[in-house]
């Protein structure tokens, strides 16, 4: 059960970033480009894809802690770690720099995967070579002595 | 135009739904990069019987991103996917977003709509981090 929920739920995920037309990396570096505010053609589009996606969420997060357990068994994730360390502003600081490179990110990378030709599919293959390398620099900084 | 940002509400609706799926029925946070991650590491470092199910479950939620498009256009969705940079920069794009998303332990959907709707101090950080990198990228952009 707990197999087709999380198909289920990437399926209509992925519908959501179809419908928001957020698979289409032009529409999210067109609200990026604040400097189009300016000269009145900023597309605030995403603000309100991610307002939306947020409050949705944020009711299921409400639903969750009044829970002891999922529905479909396991655990819920625990409280969040609170520290805010240069591993997490560093390496949000280069996702942000590849995002606003190309208008791209993980999620509407795998769904626009069959829609966007030959150019998607480099990113999703770089997107996944870079996880890769992050798989490997990871494991040696755990295996070096503090 | 006038009805996109309305698209944009109710297809933001759905992926908040998607990740309220995933949490309360099995307790896990639809972070597309952590999630893409759990299934390259499993492939890289092998998989003990213990962690088979979560693997299976990661790619599972793939799957059904990537099969998304299928029931859109079946329904007379349209989209049209418009990618304005060269391959040389799809790399370079690439590589950063791997990388840094698995640094920073998430991206726009596991910082962005998991993390930052519960208020994770966290993600808030990552957020507004990775947005002002990706405004300054862009608005560096105009002026090359």
């Amino acid at each position: 059960m707990r197999k087709i929920v999380a198909f289920l739920a990437g399926l209509v995920f992925g519908l959501g970033l179809l419908i928001s037309d957020m698979a289409n990396p032009a529409r999210v570096l067109a609200f990026l480009d604040v400097a189009a505010i300016a000269e009145g053609t900023w597309d605030p589009t995403l603000a309100f894809v991610m307002g939306g996606a947020m409050a949705v969420s944020a009711l299921a997060w409400l639903i969750a802690y009044r829970r002891s357990a999922p529905v479909f068994g396991g655990s819920l994730p625990g409280a969040p770690r609170q520290s805010v360390d240069a591993r997490l502003l560093g390496g949000s600081a280069l996702f942000g720099a590849g995002w606003g490179l190309a208008g791209i990110c993980p999620g509407p990378a795998l769904t626009a995967a069959g829609l966007g030709g030959a150019p998607m599919l480099l990113f999703i293959g770089a997107m996944l070579v870079g996880m890769v390398i992050y798989n490997r620099v990871d494991r040696m900084l755990t295996a070096a002595p503090a | 135009m006038p009805q996109d940002w309305l698209n944009g509400l109710i297809g933001g609706g759905l992926i908040g739904a998607g990740a309220g799926l995933y949490l309360l029925g099995a307790g896990r946070i639809a972070g597309i990069s952590g999630i893409a991650g759990n299934v390259v590491d499993g492939l890289l470092d092998g998989l003990p019987r213990r962690a088979l199910s979560a693997w299976s479950e990661s790619l599972l939620f793939a799957l059904g991103l990537l099969l998304a498009p299928i029931p859109f256009l079946a329904l007379g969705g349209e989209i049209d996917i418009r990618i304005a940079a060269g391959a040389p920069a799809l790399i370079v794009a690439g590589l950063l977003v791997g990388f840094g998303a698995r640094l920073g332990s998430g991206c726009t959907s596991g910082h962005g709509v998991c993390g930052g709707s519960r208020l994770s101090r966290r993600s808030l950080a990552a957020m507004a981090t990775f947005m002002a990198v990706a405004i300054a990228v862009v608005f560096l952009g105009r002026l090359v």
